[in-house]
This record gives C-alpha cells, sequence and structure tokens, in this order.
C-alpha cells in the first residue's frame, strides 16, 4: 500500500528513544527528569505511529499489510515484519498502555529512573516486535528478548519478594519457550523456511503436529498463563512494580492468546482440534479454580492477578471454539482485559503509592476521602466484572455464545466463573471503599491528582465506549478471524465445514 | 601420494614457521634483556600473532597439503586458526595489567603463550595422527607450565601440576587409542585412514576401542563430562589471566581438533561414535548446567560454565554432518567473543591492588560501574542463550543441526539443560543488579581492557543485525570439514 516502513518504525522507536536517554549525562535529579519526558514523548510519538497504521490498514482484507521483507539470516529467515486485524489490534493495545505506563511511573518510581526507563521502552519494542513479526525466528526473537528488560523492571523495582518473583517469572517462561524453539526448528526443516504465511499453508504430518502443538502450547500457556502453570503469575504481579504490572497483565498476557491464534490454530489445525478437550478443561478448571482462589486473597494484587488467570481461562476458551463468535469473543476479552487489569493494577498504584501497602483488610471507607478515586474504581470493577455497557460484558458475551453452541457443559461451567467473579471483584471494592474511614492513617489520604487522572481517563473513556459500540474493533478483526476459521475448517474437512463458519 | 620432496613445502606452514622463529627469538631477545623487556616481548608475540592471522587469511585455503600428507590447509582451517589468534592475542593484552600488578612480568610468558599458539595451529591443521599428537603436546607443555606460572602461590603450582598429571594421562590415553588405529589399519594418515575405513563392512572391534581411546583423550582436552574434573580446578588455580587464555583460544584449537579427527578420517564410522558424543554431550551439559549453580566463585563458575558450553558445541559434533559442523564452528566463534569479554571484566575485578574472585563481589556493580556491569550482563545474557545475543544464535545452529539429525532426545535435553543453565547466569545478573553495592572496584579501568570490552560487547549485543557473514563463513569451514 504504502512503501514507507511503518511497522519498523512504531516497532524501533521505542529502542531509539532508549538509545537517547542512555546518553543522558549529567546530575541525578535532571537526568531523572529528562529520561521522564523523553520516555514519555518517545511513547506518545510511537502511539500517534501506531494510529497511522489504524488509519491506513485495510479492514475489508484478511491479507497482512503494511509488509516489510529484507534478507537477513538467509537460508529461509528473512526480516518479515506485517499486520492482520488481529495482531493490529494487540499492536495498539501496546502502544497505548506504554505511555500511560510511563506515566504513572512519574513519582513512584525514584531510583534509577534512566535505568528504568531505559528498560520500559525495550520492552515496548519487544512487544510490538512480537506482534509484527511474520516469521517465527524474528517472532522467537522478540518474544524472549522481551523476557530480558521484564527481569530488570521486576527484579530491579519490585517489592520485597522480588529476586523470587523475577526469578521464577524468567525461568518459567523460559523454560516454556525453549520447547517452542525446538518446534520452530522442526518446522523450518520440514517447510525450508520460517515465513509465517507460508508456514500457515505447509500442512504437517498430523502425527507431526501434536508433537508440534504440545510444544508450542508449552510456551503459550506458560504464557497466558493457564492453569496448573500460572503460579508464576502472582508472584510476578504482586512484586512488579505498579506499571510492571500493568505491562505483564495488559500486554505479555496476550503474547500466549496472540500466539495459539496464530501458530497453534493456523498451522496445526488436526493436532488443534485433537487437543481442543485438554484446552477446554484446564480453562473450565482456570476459571472455577483462580476465581475461588481470588475470593480468598488478602493482597490486592494478588486478587488481581488471579482473576487475570480466570478472564484468560475465557480467551482460551473462547479462541478454541472455532467459531467466529468465539473468537472474536476471545480477543475482545483479551483487549478489554488489557484495558481493564491495567486500570485495576493501577488503581492499587494509586493506594500504593500513599499507604505503601496493598493488603486489603489496611483499607476502608476511601469514598469518604477519595470520591474521584471510588468512582473510576467502580467503573473498573463493573467491567471487570463483565457488566453491560462495558467493554468486559461484549468479550465475555461473545465468548459464551460460541462456546454454547459447542459445548454446554463447559459453557455452564464458564458462566459460573462470572458470578464467581461478580463475588470476588465487588467484595474487594467493598472492603476497600465503603465502610466507615476508622484507620488513622488513612484519614489524610488525598484524592487523585491530575496526572493521575490523566492516567485513567483513557482507559475509562475506552472502558465505556467500547462496551456500548465494540464495532471499530470488531470491523478490524472480522475478516481476519473469518479467515482463520475457514482455513481451519477447510483443513479440517476439505471444506465442508463451511456451514460451520454460518453457524 | 603426495610428492614427497627433499625440503616440504613451506608456503601453507608460514604463519607456523612465522611464530615457531618469532617465539625463538623473543625468548633469546628476553634471556639477552632480562625482565625488564617483558613489555616490548610481550607486544612483539601480539604483533607476530597478528602477522600470522595476515598470513593465514592471505595464505592458501583451498585443501593444500604439505610435509607428506601431515599438514592441511583448508577453509575450515583458516577459519579455526584465525579465531585461535585472535583468543591468544586477546588474552595476551588482557594479561598486561595482571602480570604487572602481581609483580609476574617475566618475559617466559609471552614466550609460553606464543609457543603453545603455535601448537594449536599445528592442531587445527593436522592431517595425520602424528602430527596432531605433536601440536597437542607442544601446546600442553606449554599450558601446563603457565597454569603454575605464579611460582609463589600454592594454588597455581597445584593447578599447573594437577593439570600435568591428568594431562598426561589423557595424551598417554590418546595415543594408545593412535596406535590401536594404527595397528588395526595400518595407517596414521588421515586420508589413508579415510579411504581405509570407507569401503564398508565390518568395522574390527579394535579400531572402535581405538576409537573411544582417542575420543577419551580429545573429550580431555575439551574438557567434556567424564573427564572434565581438571577443569575448575585448574581454572580456579591458575592466574586469572591464565584462566582466561585456557577458557578460549586452547578449547578452540581442540573442539577443532575433534571435528577434524571424527569427520575427517572416521567420518564414515558416524554410527559408531554418534552415540559417544551424544552421551559425552548430554553429559556436559546438565553438569555444566547443575554443578555450577552453586559456586561462588567466579573463576570456577566459568570453568562449569565452559564445561556446559563444550557440550553444546559438541551438539553440533553429534549431528555428524555439514550443518552440524556449520553450527559447532559458529558457536566456538561467539564462545570466544563472550569469553574474551567475560573474563575482561572479570580481570578489572579489583580492590585496593588485589584481585577478587567471589561473584558476591560484583554486588551493586550496576551502580558503582554502569557501563562494565552493563557489558557484563550482556555477555551473561548472551552466555544463558536468551535471543537477541549472540549467544542464542550459537544455541540455535547447532539445535538445528541435531533436530535435523534426528537427535531428538539429545535437543530436548539441551534446551532444558539451558534453563538451568540460565539460572546461574541470572544470579550474577542480579547481583549486579538488584544487590547492595559492595566496595567500589579499583579505577581507573586499562585502557586497553576498555577496547576490548566495549567492542565484545557490541559484537555479543548487534550480532543479530548482520548474522549472515560469520554464517557463510562457519558454512564454507564446514562444508571444507565434511568432503
Amino acid at each position: 500500500m504504502i512503501d514507507f516502513p511503518l511497522l519498523s518504525l512504531v516497532t524501533f522507536l521505542p529502542t531509539v528513544g532508549a538509545a537517547f536517554i542512555l546518553l543522558i549525562r549529567g546530575e541525578e535529579a535532571v537526568v531523572a527528569r529528562n529520561a521522564r519526558w523523553v520516555a514519555m514523548w518517545t511513547t506518545t510519538m510511537t502511539f500517534c505511529a501506531s494510529l497511522a497504521i489504524w488509519f491506513w490498514f485495510n479492514p475489508s482484507t484478511a491479507e497482512f499489510q503494511f509488509v516489510e521483507k529484507k534478507a537477513w539470516i538467509g537460508g529461509g529467515i528473512d526480516y518479515h515484519m506485517g499486520v492482520d486485524g488481529i495482531s493490529l489490534l494487540f499492536v495498539l493495545l501496546t502502544t497505548l498502555l506504554t505511555p500511560l505506563c510511563v506515566l504513572a511511573s512519574w513519582e513512584a518510581i525514584s531510583t534509577r529512573v534512566k535505568e528504568y526507563m531505559i528498560a520500559f521502552l525495550i520492552m515496548e519494542t519487544m512487544m510490538i516486535g512480537v506482534f509484527c513479526a511474520l516469521d517465527v525466528v524474528v517472532f522467537y526473537l522478540f518474544f524472549e528478548g522481551g523476557l530480558i528488560p521484564m527481569f530488570l523492571i521486576i527484579g530491579g523495582w519490585g517489592g520485597e519478594r522480588r529476586i523470587y518473583a523475577t526469578f521464577k517469572f524468567f525461568l518459567y517462561t523460559l523454560l516454556g519457550s525453549v520447547l517452542m524453539l525446538l518446534a520452530v526448528l522442526a518446522m523450518y526443516l520440514k517447510a525450508g523456511t520460517t515465513d509465517i504465511p507460508t508456514l500457515m499453508n505447509t500442512g504437517f504430518d498430523v502425527s507431526w503436529q501434536r508433537w508440534l502443538w504440545l510444544a508450542f502450547f508449552a510456551a503459550f500457556a506458560v504464557k497466558i498463563p493457564m492453569w496448573p502453570v500460572h503460579t508464576w503469575l502472582p508472584d510476578a504481579h504482586v512484586e512488579a512494580p505498579t506499571a510492571g504490572s500493568v505491562i505483564l497483565a495488559g500486554v505479555l498476557l496476550k503474547i500466549g492468546g496472540y500466539g495459539f491464534l496464530r501458530f497453534s490454530i493456523p498451522m496445526l489445525p488436526e493436532a488443534t482440534e485433537f487437543f481442543t478437550p485438554l484446552v477446554y478443561a484446564l480453562s473450565v478448571v482456570a476459571i472455577v479454580y483462580t476465581s475461588l482462589v481470588a475470593l480468598m486473597q488478602e493482597d490486592m494484587k494478588k486478587l488481581i492477578a488471579y482473576s487475570s488467570v480466570a478472564h484468560m481461562g475465557f480467551v482460551t476458551i473462547g479462541i478454541f471454539t472455532f467459531t467466529t463468535q468465539g473468537i472474536e469473543g476471545g480477543i475482545m476479552v483479551m483487549l478489554s482485559h488489557g484495558l481493564v487489569s491495567a486500570a485495576l493494577f493501577l488503581i492499587v498504584g494509586v493506594v500504593y503509592d500513599r499507604m505503601h501497602t496493598r493488603e486489603i483488610a489496611r483499607y476502608g471507607g476511601l469514598v469518604h476521602r477519595m470520591p474521584v478515586y471510588a468512582a473510576v474504581f467502580m467503573v473498573v470493577a463493573l467491567a471487570n466484572v463483565g457488566l453491560p455497557g462495558t467493554s468486559g460484558f461484549v468479550g465475555e458475551f461473545l465468548v459464551l455464545v460460541g462456546i454454547f453452541r459447542v459445548d454446554t457443559w463447559v459453557a455452564f461451567l464458564a458462566t459460573t466463573g462470572i458470578v464467581l467473579s461478580v463475588a470476588y471483584t465487588l467484595w474487594l471494592y467493598r472492603r476497600v471503599i465503603y465502610g466507615k474511614l476508622e484507620k488513622a492513617e488513612l484519614k489524610e489520604i488525598s484524592d487523585l491528582d491530575w496526572r493521575e487522572i490523566a492516567v485513567f481517563a483513557p482507559l475509562i473513556v475506552l472502558v465505556l465506549f467500547f462496551g456500548v459500540y465494540p464495532q471499530p474493533l470488531l470491523d478490524v478483526m472480522h475478516v481476519s478471524v473469518a479467515n482463520l476459521i475457514e482455513s481451519h475448517d477447510m483443513a479440517m474437512n476439505g471444506g465442508g465445514g463451511v456451514a460451520r463458519l454460518g453457524r | 601420494m603426495p610428492t614427497v620432496h627433499a625440503v616440504p613445502d613451506l608456503a601453507p606452514a608460514l604463519p607456523e614457521v612465522i611464530l615457531a622463529v618469532v617465539a625463538m627469538a623473543l625468548l633469546m631477545l628476553g634471556v639477552f634483556r632480562g625482565d625488564g623487556s617483558t613489555r616490548t616481548v610481550s607486544w612483539l608475540a601480539v604483533a607476530a600473532m597478528a602477522v600470522a592471522g595476515f598470513f593465514v587469511i592471505t595464505g592458501p585455503s583451498d585443501g593444500v597439503v604439505t610435509f607428506s600428507g601431515m599438514f592441511v590447509v583448508d577453509r575450515f582451517a583458516v577459519f579455526m586458526k584465525v579465531l585461535v589468534l585472535i583468543g591468544s592475542a586477546l588474552a595476551l593484552v588482557m594479561s598486561f595489567g595482571y602480570l604487572r600488578d602481581e609483580g609476574m612480568e617475566r618475559f617466559e610468558f609471552p614466550v609460553l603463550l606464543v609457543l603453545a599458539t603455535l601448537g594449536m595451529l599445528m592442531m587445527v591443521s593436522a592431517n595425520d595422527l602424528m602430527a596432531l599428537y605433536l601440536g597437542l603436546e607442544l601446546q600442553s607443555l606449554a599450558l601446563y607450565v603457565v597454569a603454575a606460572f605464579k611460582r609463589e602461590s600454592l594454588r597455581s603450582t597445584e593447578a599447573g601440576l594437577k593439570y600435568f598429571v591428568l594431562g598426561a594421562l589423557s595424551s598417554g590415553m590418546l595415543l594408545y587409542g593412535c596406535s590401536l588405529i594404527y595397528g588395526i589399519t595400518g595407517a596414521t594418515d588421515f586420508a589413508a585412514l579415510s579411504a581405509a575405513l570407507s569401503g564398508g563392512g565390518e568395522v574390527p572391534i579394535g579400531l572402535v576401542i581405538g576409537l573411544v581411546f582417542l575420543v577419551s583423550g580429545l573429550a580431555f582436552k575439551v574438557s567434556a563430562v567424564p573427564f572434565h574434573m581438571w577443569t575448575p580446578d585448574v581454572y580456579e588455580g591458575a592466574p586469572t589471566p591464565v584462566t582466561a587464555f585456557f577458557a578460549v583460544a586452547p578449547k578452540i584449537a581442540a573442539v577443532a581438533l575433534f571435528l577434524r579427527v571424527m569427520m575427517s578420517p572416521f567420518g564414515g564410522l558416524v554410527s559408531q561414535w554418534q552415540q559417544i558424543i551424544v552421551v559425552v554431550s548430554i553429559a556436559s551439559m546438565v553438569l555444566g548446567a547443575f554443578a555450577a549453580i552453586r559456586q561462588d566463585n567466579i573463576k570456577r563458575l566459568m570453568a562449569y560454565s565452559s564445561i556446559g558450553h563444550v557440550g553444546y558445541a559438541l551438539v553440533g559434533l553429534a549431528a555428524g554432518t555439514a550443518e552440524g559442523m556449520r553450527g559447532t564452528i559458529l558457536y566456538m566463534t561467539i564462545y570466544l567473543v563472550m569469553n574474551v569479554g567475560t573474563f575482561a571484566v572479570i580481570l578489572n575485578m579489583k580492590r585496593a591492588g588485589a584481585m577478587v574472585e567471589g561473584i558476591h563481589d560484583l554486588a551493586g556493580l550496576a551502580r558503582s560501574r554502569p557501563l562494565m556491569a552493563l557489558a557484563m550482563g550482556i555477555f551473561m545474557f548472551s552466555l544463558a542463550g536468551i535471543p537477541p545475543l549472540a549467544g542464542f544464535f550459537a544455541k540455535l545452529y547447532v539445535f538445528l543441526a541435531a533436530v535435523n539429525a534426528e537427535l531428538y532426545a539429545l535437543a530436548v535435553i539441551g534446551v532444558l539443560a539451558s534453563v538451568v543453565g540460565a539460572f546461574y547466569y541470572l544470579r550474577i545478573i542480579r547481583i549486579m543488579y538488584f544487590d547492595a553495592p559492595s566496595e567500589v572496584f579499583d579505577a581507573p579501568v586499562a585502557s586497553e581492557m576498555r577496547v576490548i570490552l566495549a567492542a565484545a560487547a557490541v559484537f555479543t549485543l548487534f550480532f543479530f543485525a548482520y548474522p549472515a557473514p560469520f554464517l557463510a563463513g562457519a558454512e564454507a569451514a564446514a562444508l571444507a570439514l565434511v568432503r
């Protein structure tokens, strides 16, 4: 369409910003201030550039757009970038959340600001790259490369048990992804290329597919995360600094779901079909079990972390229904959760910055001192529950519609998760916001300042807007999702499955 | 049969000739001028290695044979010789500051290093079991001496003695293997061996036993499990610049020799030795990963790290294909850079004029020396094999070969071991970045160290941007090996 390498620009612009920050010298206070501003400008510019992608994106085709292809390693491994209706939305989510994270870290991070901002900007490059890559090796580079800055962010600026948490995060994810690497190598040897569009049409032996699928599953199930390999998430979330939690919940988890959509389903259709009951089972367990666990949490961040695992259970169920509603619903849940969980972590961050505790019992009656905060929290809490009118509803509803047509029992069990999510979210809200303001240390707590309102405003607006009118997002993804389902059905029963598309 | 000259054609061996002559000349210079000339001798030695490198690159590279077929120069030899020379020269340059501070400025040191390097070049070019042994022994004898070079230190002399005794044992095994092979086939020349063994049919059991002895000797030299026991003690006991030298040049030369011996004369017997290499490789990767976890001495840790990395390099050899050779050659190239960089940091771990070796001495390095910590962080992530750093590509290509050769168990165990291994590299990063600072290291960092450190870090960090030339070079070298 246009020749300008827009995707590379969006991907690597944050790295350029990081390089600038690296060059800043001088007094510590000055360096910190400049680093903050450079990071802010860079991420904002990246966001604007990504809006340009959306503007010029043509939603009427499932083809990859803004494609760039350059010779790189050779032997079928090239630098290949491009977006379709699925990945574009995740790119936008990433570029939206990162400037908010920078803004949220403005005062919360006071030590080694320069290093922090560099790590964050590099993190952004890695995340955008994951979604734009159209070559498995390029994808893998960004996928695992993202571990390095996140490791440093959690370990360097996290809470008390940050070392344990960051090691667990790193090693869990690495364990999953090295197995995926072997699968990538096997695919490369079979197809002679690591080009993703080519691999989607290669068609691997059924006996091979199962092994490859399991290897990919190891990587994505850890990343998303699915029960029982989710245990790194509560630790990482709790110990990470606020902005780190936001990125973890908002974007990194989505890489797992994106991986299923980009690799497992289109490249390994038979194995995907074969393992679908497994995915359903694990997802249902995740939804019910982690929701119950969330009910019992004393730590706000831990509660949100378990709630994330439950929400991701909806995502995997939706994706593996292979129905239009299910997959679109899964993507919507991911996008909505990206906004909502980000907002929830920021909400925890606000009171944490003031009181330096995340223990629910230490709060109560905040509505008396912080009315704006209480209002923001309420909108976000209701969105987390999936109340109609918020973006959370759209996704969960579509997922349930999709799964209901495939398997009523799974649908039934998944629905109980929604009830439980109401229980733990509203109970959290009640304990923190309502009641009498009795605790002495809370008497002087201040409401949101302008910077914090600026962080929340876009999230709240988007959560409500897409709750009422999700069409812009659905329009972008629709053709790509339809194409995904069509090719899946073609692979499964040679075109006979078109009937299923219409369901 | 190659033509027998009265005087063999020396042209292909010009780099070796230069090093031999220079080593003798420098020895004379040192003897007549005393220890005050150490600096001069050292720089001349580095210059000699550079000149040798120049002649390696410009010299023949298309499989020229000389010395009645005992010495071969092909693309593989050229590639590995360049690596060896770079490793030796950098290790020598990095030793300057240490030798001066520790009062060890003796002219024998650079001369011994030149002799060891000469031995390594001969190993790389060996085309005969005899030539192989000569090169190996010349190298080893020089190394035994430099390991014990800190004469007044008990640890250093112990390291040297231990290395000597075990090294002699392994040389004996290797020689015994050579003699068995000679006894069965009646040849020591690689070409003749290859011809004798490619006929097919039953492989005599004596030959297999000879091969096992030969592999054992070579496994000792590359410090692969189960012949690794000397490595941690020698690495820890030897003076640090010597450890840096051990970690790179001899390892590259020994791996090169390993590749040539297995592929050139015994290339037809892949099915016979593949199992052995697979087992050795798995054992090395696993032991290297687990044993390093508990180490608190950075030199000891790097010893276990090197055992693990040899395991990964051998994954390529285990595949027994040109692809595998390419993987191993590339692995050694990247390994060279990462290790030189890491040891450049270790050599700067100095407080109040004394070297410190505990990994906890690195605490808070990110605050006291941010750039050095950044470089060390890059090397550690790279050694762990995390993309997009160079170490990832090294692992990528050996595992690619393993998967292609259908060695799935090897590949799976290998990647899992790399996760375990990542733990101890991360531990060092954690100490540097997350722990409270301990005392600051001595400043300033010598300028030659800065250059080496920066160059190694830049290479490791940006390898992903332009890997094609290195891959092409490794591929050409591999193809020369697998004819």
